[in-house]
């Protein structure tokens, strides 16, 4: 079958065979809980292994290159500032003053009402503009003060918006409540294109992961993404395995692939590369590619730039190479 | 290049879930380990009474099996060497080594293991270069393991009268080794180690293909200063094995290996009354329920079959697997062997490396071709083999029955064969029926379905959502014709020890 | 005739740099935080050096490291406390001399005498180590129940050990007490000899250079008289080694310890020449028992 990519803005399509999955609550326990068990020691053995594949010269320097465009470069911080935003877009634009070849990240991520800055400091360049929303980072708001969070971010102008689950409902088993959720804030999202923070520290359990996974695909989400980078853990080996894994199973299912983004405590680029072997031997080609997978980020893209001098120099860098955003 | 495309006529395998091949935009680039680490020397000898010496017997070389180019000269051993190694293994059992309180064969022990961690990466590349097997394997488990075993060991020297033999167990006496090729090192750390521990002296045989490793370890030995006589490494191939096994000075015989051999043997000692333990071969039933975490499975039955080219004893080469999920599971393990890349067993990044030798090759060739023409549908990922040494791609036979020949013998390859079950009584019942007896795999997330299958599975190892695990504290042995005797844990004594009646 | 130069002065010895005896908790060493010490004699009452003198906060700080480092200690496989213990017995044995001579300084024995101590200290280390990956397969294993169950026992580590270390034997003896409960995974509050501390100062240091983790391993020196009841009463501490104490006054100690139930010790005699057996491994150990049903 033909893989397709899943457009962003199309109406949240589910397969006709999984439609009847979301139907009521008690048919999403049944699904949900009827998916196959993680076993998480095996899980961790996988990931393990995965990561002692070695990565060294070209392919080295094509996965450097592939993880800076895969980048979505972030602040979210209660002290962001207008001039903080500009600075951040300047270098996701241009991420290496002194070599105009390394490529430009994916998007910067932002506060909804840092949005019109990025808006304006990202004119004319092929960066997106993504912003959180559903009262991140903790989602403990009203469904309602949810959708307004949403409406803004993309009336200023978002392309993408990161939503998170509600985890205490999730986890008391209101399933159906958190699908409704997904469906509410997607259809808010316009054109835009919707990734779902699962937040996988607060779910603990790769079961929960696996299950928080497919329900967030089958309620339309574009993306669905580990962590706010708020909590710890964030994205792990482990986790991203079984993310990755529901992505693959979900495009065999339904012909419609969607994305993973992995966010939080991912630092250097030894772990980036790491995480894109994983891509490529779990769930392949569609995925290595930024339109279906990202990494959250703000200081890993410089251990890239700083690794990518390496490469091309052949000795080692140092801080004050690169710049501070 | 040749490749290992099926034909064109052959029956299709299940469609991929993905439509995904193993070629993406993610190539990635030779990773070699640097052959020098080994310090190939030109020739090797025998290590006899604490010298290092040529044998008497013929000049072999052994070679790299991943590109046939030969690595070193053996002078091998004859009858007279074989003699004098048992003798000066006697001289060292009585002289010092039987009177040496068990703190100090401790120490002697700790010595060895902490020596082969500090030459790991070294010892790992020879490996590497003699058997065939991948840098990543040898690495990351033949060698960690060989000294952990030596370190567990160590332990019991001086702790025999714990052990639940007696207050104050004997040695035997002499024990003669005879180790195979798959893990040269490991297996030469798993019978060393246990006999020197309870007080005993040893002469040890590894295979004919894969000498170096065992023979460093003799080095290694020499350098941690044991007594001349203690340890003596042979060399060459089944002659000198007879030879040993005939050596009236020998007390006890430790065989691994096949169990045509080891029927042999125990004929032999029938006459000889020598003790004797074997570990013998397998054809492991990895068994799949509907409900397992089937990506965890799916590698359980990738490391089951392909780890260590499936040169493994206890290797899970036969996938027994629910009927209702046959087609799931079979798709999905396709779909992972995709990702297996097969070469340079020197590349950190191969899975897949040689097959020991042209006449291992040779063997597997020939019952993958009675598989087919047994009527089981043969399938291997595109896989493209190198031209010059020993190698075969990862196979899988769907279609066949629990009577080929192929669910039958052991093949000792990358071969896997695929069989299915209704019910966990019929399960077991295919699972057991075989007059092997090594290991056993369980796939299901529900526990009290693991504890009744692994009750009743006639397997000296049950691996229950996992396989391949192996710990020093771990007993490991076979039931019925896979042998007796077990190795490892406190329980690997006991072949070491007088028994107490 | 030119005269005799004039004779060379003899050069003055080197002075040593004299160390610093320090408590070492949470795998730092600080002084005591009630900032006292007290002196340590030879048996003829010749100074040796200060050691710090522990308080009622140190014996606080020094449970709190120890209970913090419980986790990782008992989470570790038994194979890597194995690995960890060695190491430090090969940290020991690159300090024989040192050892010999702080044994000879504080016991008044002759070398001989000394450096044997040193060896069987360093051996009865050794022996420990290799216990801690057999232990289990000892005294635990598989219960043949009347029924349908697979039912195992296993022994696990107490917790937070609290040590008072024999009095006489400053190093062998420290090590006979304190190496069984930190093999089994348990984290200990050792208190050292009064009279005798500096060879176990002197062990602690070399833990810094192993790869013992942090807490795992806490050494105080002072007053039994003074601490011991602050280890016995605190509530937080699992077990109570009491073969430092004399036995007329043990006990206060042990009813304070039954406040919280703790475990405790009290040997007759301690024969340091003897096999040790396995009692003080079994000592500061808890055995469970697991259940779980055999059907399809």
């Amino acid at each position: 079958m033909s893989l397709t990519l899943s457009q962003p803005g199309a109406a949240s399509p589910v397969a006709a065979a999984l439609a009847d999955a979301s139907r009521d609550d008690a048919s999403l326990r049944r699904f949900l809980h009827g998916l196959p068990g993680v076993d998480q020691v095996g899980a961790e053995a996988r990931a393990a292994a995965l990561a002692t594949r070695s990565i060294k010269t070209t392919s080295k320097a094509w996965a450097i290159d592939m993880a800076i465009r895969m980048v979505d470069l972030t602040t979210l911080e209660g002290s962001d500032t207008p001039g903080r935003v500009r600075s951040l877009c300047g270098k996701a634009v241009r991420p290496d003053p002194s070599d105009a070849s390394a490529p430009a990240v994916a998007a910067v991520c932002v506060y909804p009402d840092m949005v019109p800055v990025a808006v304006q400091a990202l004119r004319g360049s092929a960066v997106q503009v993504a912003s959180v929303a559903t009262a991140f980072p903790s989602g403990r708001a009203s469904l309602a003060t949810k959708l307004v969070d949403v409406a803004e971010a993309v009336a200023a102008g978002a392309a993408e918006i990161d939503m998170v689950i509600d985890r205490g409902a999730f986890l008391a088993g209101h399933y159906l409540k958190v699908f409704e959720e997904i469906v509410a804030v997607k259809a808010a999202c316009g054109s835009a294109h919707l990734k779902v923070i699962l937040e996988t520290g607060e779910l603990v359990t790769l079961d929960s992961v696996r299950r928080a996974s497919w329900l967030a695909l089958l309620a339309g989400g574009d993306f669905i993404k580990t962590s706010t980078g708020k909590v710890s853990p964030a994205a792990t080996p482990p986790v991203a395995l079984v993310m990755l894994q529901a992505v693959r199973d979900f495009a065999a299912r339904t012909g419609q692939v969607r994305g993973v983004k992995l966010a939080g405590g991912i630092r250097t680029t030894k772990e980036a590369v790491r995480y894109l072997v994983m891509v490529n031997e779990v769930a392949g080609q569609p995925w290595l590619d930024p339109r279906t997978f990202r990494f959250g980020a703000s200081s890993l893209l410089n251990d890239l730039l700083l690794q990518r001098h390496k490469l091309s120099t052949g000795a080692y860098d140092g801080p004050d190479y690169v710049s501070i955003d | 290049m040749p490749t290992t495309e099926p034909p064109a006529d052959m029956p299709q395998p299940a469609a991929l879930r993905t439509g995904r091949t193993d070629v993406t935009a993610f190539e990635y680039a030779p990773a070699p380990e640097s052959r020098a680490i080994a310090r190939l020397k030109p020739s090797y000898g025998i290590y006899v009474d604490g010298e290092f010496r040529d044998g008497r017997g013929e000049a072999v070389k052994t070679i790299n099996p991943a590109t046939e180019e030969p690595l070193a000269e053996i002078a091998e051993a004859n009858e007279a060497d074989v003699a004098d190694a048992v003798a000066a293994a006697r001289r060292a059992y009585e002289g010092s080594w039987s009177r040496m309180p068990g703190a100090e064969r401790a120490k002697y022990l700790f010595r060895i293991a902490r020596a082969i961690q500090e030459r790991g990466r070294e010892l790992a590349v020879l490996e590497s270069l003699d058997n065939g097997k991948p840098i990543k394997e040898s690495r990351d488990v033949d060698i960690p393991n060989a000294a952990a075993h030596f370190f567990y060991y160590a332990g019991w020297a001086d702790k025999l009268g714990y052990a639940g033999f007696g207050p104050n167990p004997r040695p035997v006496g002499v024990a003669g080794q005879i180790i195979p090729w798959n893990f040269p090192l490991l297996m030469a750390a798993w019978k060393i180690a246990p006999a020197l521990a309870t007080g005993n002296t040893v002469v040890l045989k590894p295979a004919e293909t894969t000498p170096l490793t065992a023979l460093t370890l003799a080095e290694i030995i020499a350098e941690c200063d044991l007594p001349p006589g203690v340890v003596n490494v042979l060399a060459g191939g089944p002659s000198v094995g007879q030879a040993l096994v005939e050596q009236p000075g020998v007390d006890k015989l430790a065989f691994t290996g096949s169990t045509a051999v080891g029927k042999q043997l125990q004929r032999s000692v029938a006459v000889s009354g020598k003790r004797l333990s074997l570990e013998l071969g397998g054809k492991a039933a990895n068994i799949v329920f509907d409900d397992a975490a089937i990506d965890q499975a799916v590698e359980g039955i990738v490391t089951g079959i392909f780890f260590n080219q499936g040169h493994v004893c206890c290797a899970g080469s036969r996938l027994l697997v629910q009927e209702s999920v046959h087609d799931e599971v079979v798709a999905a393990l396709q779909e992972r062997l995709q990702t297996l890349r097969l070469g340079d067993p020197l590349d950190k990044n191969t899975d897949i490396g040689a097959i020991n030798s042209a006449a291992q090759l040779a063997r597997v060739r020939e019952l993958a071709d009675v598989g087919e023409a047994e009527g089981a549908t043969r399938w291997s990922p595109a896989c493209a083999l190198p031209d010059r040494g020993f190698w075969f791609p990862p196979t899988v036979f769907t279609g066949a029955s629990q009577a080929s020949r192929i669910a039958q013998e052991e093949i000792f390859g990358p071969v896997l064969t695929v069989l299915t079950f209704r019910t966990p009584q019929e399960a077991v019942d295919k699972a057991n029926n075989t007059p092997y007896g090594l290991s056993a795999g369980i796939w299901t997330e529900k526990g009290s379905r693991i504890l009744w299958m692994a009750n009743r599975l006639r397997a000296g190892v049950v691996w229950a959502n996992t396989f391949n695990r192996f710990d020093p504290t771990s007993p490991f042995g076979g039931y019925t014709e896979s042998g007796f005797g077990r190795e490892g844990g406190r329980h690997g004594l006991a072949a070491y020890l007088e028994s107490e009646a | 005739m030119p005269s005799k130069p004039a004779a060379q002065p003899a050069p003055s010895p080197r002075l040593a740099v004299r160390k610093t005896y320090k408590l070492y908790i949470g795998g730092a060493f600080p002084r005591s935080e009630s900032g006292r010490s007290y002196p340590v004699s030879d048996p003829t009452g010749h100074l040796l050096a200060h050691a710090a003198q522990a308080s009622r906060k140190d014996v606080r700080d020094a449970v709190t490291a120890a209970r913090k480092a419980f986790p990782g200690w008992s989470g570790a496989t038994a194979y890597n406390r194995g690995q960890v213990l060695y190491r430090i017995a090969e940290m020991l044995e690159g300090r024989r001399e040192q050892f010999a001579a702080e044994i000879m300084a504080a016991e008044g024995v002759k070398p001989a005498e000394a450096a044997a101590q040193v060896d069987a200290a360093i051996d009865r280390w050794v022996w420990y180590a290799g216990w801690s990956d057999k232990y289990a397969q000892v005294v635990g294993g598989a219960n043949p129940v009347a029924g349908p169950y697979f039912n195992f026992s296993l022994p696990e580590p107490s917790g937070v050990v609290a040590i008072i270390a024999p009095q006489e034997s400053s190093l062998l003896g420290f090590v006979s007490v304190v190496a069984p409960a930190l093999t089994t995974g348990n984290t200990v509050v050792a208190l050292a000899s009064a009279d005798r501390p500096l060879p176990a100062v002197s062990l602690t240091e070399a833990l810094a250079t192993s790869d013992l983790p942090a807490g795992v391993l806490n050494l105080l020196t002072g007053s039994p008289e003074e601490l011991a009841p602050w280890l016995a009463s605190h509530r937080d501490v699992n077990c109570l080694d009491l073969t430092g104490i004399a036995p007329a006054d043990r006990v206060p100690l042990a009813q304070a310890a039954a406040d919280n139930v703790k475990r405790v010790l009290a040997p007759a005699a301690l024969d340091l020449t003897a096999d040790p057996g396995m009692s003080r491994l079994a000592a500061f150990v808890e055995t469970k028992t697991v259940w779980h049903p055999l059907g399809v």
